[in-house]
């Protein structure tokens, strides 16, 4: 697993994205997850997946980044969802309150079946 | 007669570079790694160990442009030190927003602190205005 520089890549589905990461996120892993957020989000999304399997680091930068993109989501009232997360990222987006505003899935298909039924 | 502790210690300075803190993040993984921490463990304290010098890059100010770096273990335990000559702070004036405020774009910053809380056995810090500010991170093994 490369950490210096974040991988995103993009899984576009008729009522929701899939965002995967790999890497490191920090202030610019952030930006970059962000950036393709916004991007389908003028393209209507609404609903998001974020499956950070394979970053076992993140910084309160990039969870600072991670809390504006939840709040964009909210604000056109959508939904957003963590999947395979790190017990330690898990238990980090816990203690700051994430989870109240964002679902943690184990796995994408638990995350996929929550959004389409 | 008391048993002598063995003891193994690696020091290092770092200039304050983007992304540096991820070579930290590696010696903390291998020294994780000697100690037989398991996976978890060894996430935490490397995420422990990277918020405490990214909270040293961007808070300390320093002159000099450098972070101070103790590894020690002991006693299955890794113990991290992090020191910075910036302008130091007051440990009890730190107050992290609810995530409530953090949603609302108020202020979305102040947790670095208490994430290391939570991510290690216990943290030190000692702060001085005007002359640094030094972290001490200890994580036990527990397997």
């Amino acid at each position: 697993m490369k950490e210096e520089e974040l991988k995103v890549t993009v899984r576009k589905e008729d009522n929701y994205a899939v965002i995967s990461t790999e890497g490191y996120i920090n202030n610019l892993g952030g930006e970059k997850i962000a950036k393709e957020c916004y991007q389908l989000m003028d393209e209507g999304v609404k609903n998001f997946i974020l499956n950070l399997a394979q970053s076992r680091v993140i910084n309160s930068i990039g969870i600072s980044i991670l809390i504006e993109i939840i709040e964009k989501v909210l604000e056109v009232k959508g939904n957003i969802s963590f999947c395979a997360l790190t017990p330690t990222i898990a238990k980090t987006f816990r203690i700051m309150g994430l989870t109240q505003y964002a679902k943690v899935f184990a796995t994408e298909e638990e995350a996929i079946k929550a959004i389409t039924g | 007669m008391k048993k002598k502790v063995k003891t193994k210690e690696l020091e290092l300075t770092i200039p304050i570079l983007p992304n540096i803190e991820l070579l930290v993040g590696k010696v903390v993984s291998e020294l994780a790694r000697h100690m037989k921490l398991d996976q978890n463990e060894e996430d935490e304290v490397k995420m422990a160990t990277i918020e405490a010098c990214l909270n040293a890059f961007e808070h300390s100010k320093s002159k000099e442009g450098k972070v101070y770096l103790k590894f020690q273990i002991a006693n299955d335990e890794l113990m991290v030190v992090v020191r910075d000559s910036g302008v130091g702070f007051n440990p009890e004036e730190l107050n992290p927003p609810p995530i409530e405020e953090m949603l609302s774009g108020k202020r979305k910053r102040g947790w670095g602190l208490k994430i290391i809380e939570n991510l290690v056995d216990s943290v030190e810090i000692h702060s001085e205005k005007g002359k640094g500010t030094t972290v001490i991170i200890r994580k036990r093994k527990k397997g």
